[in-house]
Parts: structure tokens; sequence; C-alpha cells
């Protein structure tokens, strides 16, 4: 009979919690166009699947009048549940209570989940929705942050680590969605800034809108923050289900193989390089051509577009893909195209997933505001991103393949496992018509018609070194192949890699030119 | 093959002029401008709390031009060479952003400095 009580009491309890803030704030969330915390967290999970934890924890606060508040769970929901199966550790902050915001009892509700993650060695979901630090919490908040950005930086590599941002993230809340491995943005409903537009404007008058300052598409765009970009919440939780099922639960595991499948999309590979190097097209084809049903899962679409990055399957593996994309800025690399691509390696690396590299570039980009803007430094990221990666490694050289840029599309100097060049590729130390120039100055220089003698010479270097015979010559080129042989030819190197080991030395940790 | 596309527009690396798209990013990028010496130039947005020159003063190098308040901090502007002040386009109280041209400066011919002494 008590006990019957108890479990009718203990029920109260628990619907009181899954309240939230309450009826009003539940309303302001939905007027804002935005779900709750526990909705997002029931589309995300399979049906029955979370399981709450901490559903009681309170905050221990006594200034402020903060004695007298309850906040259901302290703001944040935390848990386990699975996606498609997999087995997942799962946060939402809720914006109902007191604005999401961060005290010591919610972020450790965060961290305790965090620890959980790491030791059972499942990805962990953020979902990010909160005003900031409870400011009448003090240190307590800053303490809180501190410690969820420790474990942030334990599961770098471990776990994979993914943060969807549903509402605010301000301030050192910015920092854990930076330190994980794909964040998520919606539009007119993610902002992401340290300081955000009341503050810009107090200081300095500058007067920004928050989504000008740090929505969505900036950080899907310019910054690079963000990895997924999402119309709706719903598509956002999609997209991460879906990405959830390509990558492997932590560091020990593959990839989950499923069947194998053909590609569907059916142009024919020879007719997706314009003969003329100087024409563009879609990258993307050429992936769309080697994957299973030709399936392509683009990571940072819209930043630093002239690289393109994601995951697809072949023959059921995971795989990553990166290559030059001639269609933005020539393919040219830069400083985010190299930033892009480096944390994109290193994810691959860390998770066992081989990567496939498909070439076609003609250098990285000149001019002031490169060099200013430390391409130097970025460009160096990616050389050794690649060196350092000991999964297998492929490379496939469509067309361009120009100096220090082909050193850094995973040359065979940088360790790739397979080097494959289609007949038409250009490797050479630089443009024919810039290596022309040098070599041929004096003749160029004394001739009568001058841009005669020029193209005279630019025809003679890329009949005798803009090819790819003079690389495979010396052995730099495992394979001229034709691009009709290249599914195959990736599918035959992968099946020879599967036990592949690679010895690199003992070492506390490397240096990368962050 | 291609398909005309009129966002392609002609784009050199080295010597070679490809067709491709550019980035919104790549489009605002700031074209590089050679600095000039006379130019005062805010290094970090803030406010003007003083102002210690005036229009017309020749002003040896490292006196004090103006104290700019930033991230709690007070920064004192120096003179960087010693030269004439040509115009000063702050005033006390102004929020100024980064890169602002604060004061501009021309050289300080013999006469000035004459009347400096003088």
């Amino acid at each position: 009979m008590t006990l019957k009580k108890n479990i009718i009491a203990l029920r109260q309890k628990k619907a009181q919690v899954k309240m939230g803030g309450g009826k009003k704030a539940i309303e302001k969330q939905a007027a804002m166009g935005k779900m709750t915390a526990r909705a997002r967290l029931l589309y995300l999970l399979d049906v029955n699947s979370f399981h709450e934890y901490d559903m009681f924890v309170e905050h221990e606060e006594r200034n402020f009048g903060m004695d007298m508040k309850e906040l259901a769970g302290d703001g944040v929901i935390t848990g386990t549940g699975t996606i498609n199966g997999t087995p997942v550790c799962v946060y939402a902050q809720d914006f109902t209570v007191m604005g999401g915001s961060l005290g010591l009892k919610h972020a450790r509700k965060i961290t305790k989940i965090m620890d959980h993650a790491l030791k059972m060695k499942v990805p962990i979901i953020g979902i990010n929705d909160s005003g900031g630090a409870r400011i009448q919490e003090g240190i307590g908040a800053l303490a809180g942050y501190g410690e969820i950005f420790y474990r942030n930086t334990l599961a770098s590599g471990v776990i994979p680590q993914i943060s969807v941002i549903l509402g605010p993230c301000a301030g050192g809340a910015v920092y854990s969605p930076a330190l994980t491995d794909f964040v998520f943005v919606v539009e007119n409903i993610s902002k992401m800034f340290i300081t955000g537009p009341n503050v810009i404007e107090t200081v300095l008058g500058e007067k920004i809108s928050q989504e000008d300052l740090g929505g969505a598409r900036v950080h899907a765009e310019i910054t690079g923050n963000a990895h997924f970009f999402a119309q709706t919440e719903i598509q956002s939780l999609n997209q991460i289900k879906e990405l959830i099922g390509m990558i492997p639960h932590s560091n020990q595991k593959k990839a989950e193989k499923v069947a194998p499948k053909k590609p569907t999309f059916n142009k024919n590979l020879e007719n997706i390089i314009p003969s003329d190097p100087k024409q563009p097209y879609d990258v993307r084809d050429v992936i769309y051509a080697l994957t299973d049903e030709s399936k392509f899962i683009e990571v940072q679409e819209l930043w630093a577009p002239n690289i393109v990055i994601g995951f697809g399957r072949m023959n059921g593996e995971t795989i990553g893909f990166v290559a030059n994309q001639p269609m933005y800025l020539a393919g040219v690399l830069d400083c985010d195209a190299s930033d892009k691509a480096a944390r994109f390696i290193r994810f691959c690396d860390a998770f066992n997933i081989p990567i496939v590299t498909l070439e076609d570039m003609p250098g990285y980009l000149p001019g002031v505001d490169q060099e200013h803007a430390g391409v130097i430094r970025h460009g160096a990221k990616m050389l050794y991103a690649y060196s350092e990666a000991t999964v297998p490694k492929i490379t496939v050289i469509l067309r361009k393949a120009y100096g220090g840029g082909y050193i850094a599309m995973n040359s065979r100097h940088l360790g790739a496992d397979f080097m494959f060049a289609w007949p038409g590729a250009e490797i050479a130390v630089m443009g024919p018509e810039g290596a022309a120039n040098i070599i041929f100055r004096k003749e160029i220089m004394e001739a009568e018609d001058q841009d005669a003698m020029r193209q005279q010479k630019v025809d003679e270097y890329i009949e005798k070194f803009a090819n790819p015979f003079v690389a495979a010559a010396k052995g730099y080129i495992d394979a001229v192949i034709e691009p009709s042989e290249t599914r195959d030819l990736v599918l035959h190197a992968l099946e020879v890699s599967q036990n592949k080991y690679d010895h690199r030395p003992q070492k506390k940790h490397g240096i990368p030119p962050f | 093959m291609a398909k005309k596309n009129k966002d392609l527009v002609d784009f050199a690396v080295t010597a070679r002029k490809y067709k491709t798209k550019l980035t919104a990013k790549y489009k605002q990028r700031k074209p590089w401008v050679d600095p000039n010496p006379y130019e005062v130039q805010s290094l970090i947005p803030g406010t003007i709390i003083e102002v210690s020159v005036k229009e017309g003063e020749v002003v040896q190098e490292g006196e004090p031009l103006l104290v700019l308040e930033a991230m709690k901090m007070m920064n004192h502007i120096q003179m960087p060479f010693t030269a004439k002040i040509k115009k000063i386009n702050v005033n006390v109280g102004d929020k100024i952003p980064k890169d602002m041209l604060m004061i501009e400066l021309e050289a300080a011919d013999d006469d000035d400095d004459e009347k400096n002494v003088n």
C-alpha cells in the first residue's frame, strides 16, 4: 500500500520535472519556433529508447534569492538512448528553465554524462540552447564550463562528439561546441558569439543583429565553426541521425559496414572533366560516381567550398573524401581550405576511416590577404594531417597537381599508400605557362614574336612535363588509370589496406601548427 | 560539356586564368593598402578619453597624442615621430571602431620648428 503511494508520488515528481520551466515558458519556446529540449531528444532518439539520468538534481546556490527557486533538472536533460540502434549519450539544455543558464549542477550533469560516454565508448551529442552562465552562481558557472571543456578535450579522438546549436550559445558556452567534432546549426535559430550585439554596441557603438553577428549562416559560410547547416530543427536532427550511422562509435572500432551497393549516378566519368584545364566542373560528380548509391554526406559544404570534404561508402565501408573543387576559386588551397581539410583528415585518422583524395588544383592562392592571414601556417596543417595519418590513404589525380599543392594533397611523399593518376593529369612543379616563362625567359625575350615563342615553349613544356608519365617514371605514381577503372581500383586498394599497419615514432603528442 | 554559367569569372592563379566561381568571403577581402606613416589609426575599438594636441601644433616624437579606453584599459597613444598635427578626427567621448583614422599628420617644416622654439 505504501509502495503504491510512493510510486504515485514518484510519477508526480517526474511529471513535474518533465514540465521544465512550466506551461508559459514552453509556449514562449514554441512561439520562437523552437521545440522543447525534451521533444528534441525524443525526436533524435529511437522510440522508447531514452533513459533519463539525474532528473532530480537541484542547484545549491543560496544568494540573490536563488534559495527560493526550484529549477527542473537544473535546466538540462541528460541520458542515454539509441539512434537507429547505435547507443549514444545525450544532453539537452532546457531554455524554458531559467533560459537554460548554466550553473554548477547543470554543468555537473553534463560532465557526468560525458564521463559515461567516454567510459562506455559511445558518441555524445549535446543540444545547446542556453542564455549562458547563470550569473547568480558566479564563478561556479565558470568552473562548470571549464570542467566541460576539459572533458571535451579528453574525449577528442576517442569518441565522436556532436554539438547542435538550437538557440543562443554565447560567451564561454561556445567553446564546448568548438572543441567537438561536428557542429550543427539551424537558420534563424542558432546564434553563437563570444560577445553579443548588446556588448558590442555599448563598448564600440557598432550596431549588428544577432543573426548577422553569429547566425547559422555566418558560422556555416564565413567562420567555419559550423559543419552542418539546416533550415529547420527537424532537418538538423535528421542530419545527426544520418551522420551517426556513418561514423564509428569510438576510436577502437571501425564504422559499421553495410551491404555493398552500386553507384546510381550514371554519368560517364570520362565526360565529367573538361579537357581544357581552365574549365571548371563539380568534383562532387566524381565522388557520386564512386560511392555506394552515389550518397555523400558533405561536411562544411558552404565554408571554403574550394575544397570538398565528407563521408561516403564504398562497398559498404565508410570512406572520408577530400577533393579539390575547381568550381570555386579554381580549387586552390588557401587558409580556410587547408584548415577545413586538415581537421577532417585528423578526424578520419582518429576514427579509422580510410581517406580517398581527389586532386585537381592549381596551387596555393596568391595574395597579400592570404600571406598575411598566415597561409604558411594554415597550409602546413594539411601537410601535418596527411603525414600523420596512418589510415589507408589513396590519391587519385584527376587533372592538375602543381607545386606545393601537389605535395600537400596526400602525395606519395607524405605517405600515400596508393597513387593513381588519370591520363590527362598534369603533375608538374608549376603550371606550364609559369614554368615556360621562367625556364625559357631568354628565348622568349630574344624572339622577334615573343607571344608566339612563349606559346611554342608552353606547348613544348606541356608535351614534355605536364603529364602523369614523368611522375610515373619516377615511381611517384603507382598507376596511370582510365577514369572508368577508378572505382574498381580504389575498392581494390581498400581491400589490400584492410590490415594496414603503419608505424609512427612514439611521442606524447605531436605539435601541429594550430 | 561545361554549361554556360554567368557566375564563372576569370581567376588568375600564377600565369594561367581559370574559369571559376568566387566565394562571398573572397569577394569581401580587403585590398592591400600601403600604410601611410602620416595617419594615426586605432588598433583597437574603444572610447576617446583625452585628446592632448591641437591641429597645427608640432609635436615631438613620444609625446602623448590621446588616450583611447579599450577593454577596460587606458591606452596612451604617442606621437610616432616629430611632425605637425594636420587634422584631428576624434573628440573626447567618441566611440570609435578599429582602423579608424584618428589623427592626420604632416611633415613639420623649418618655420614650424622656429615658431615652436619661440
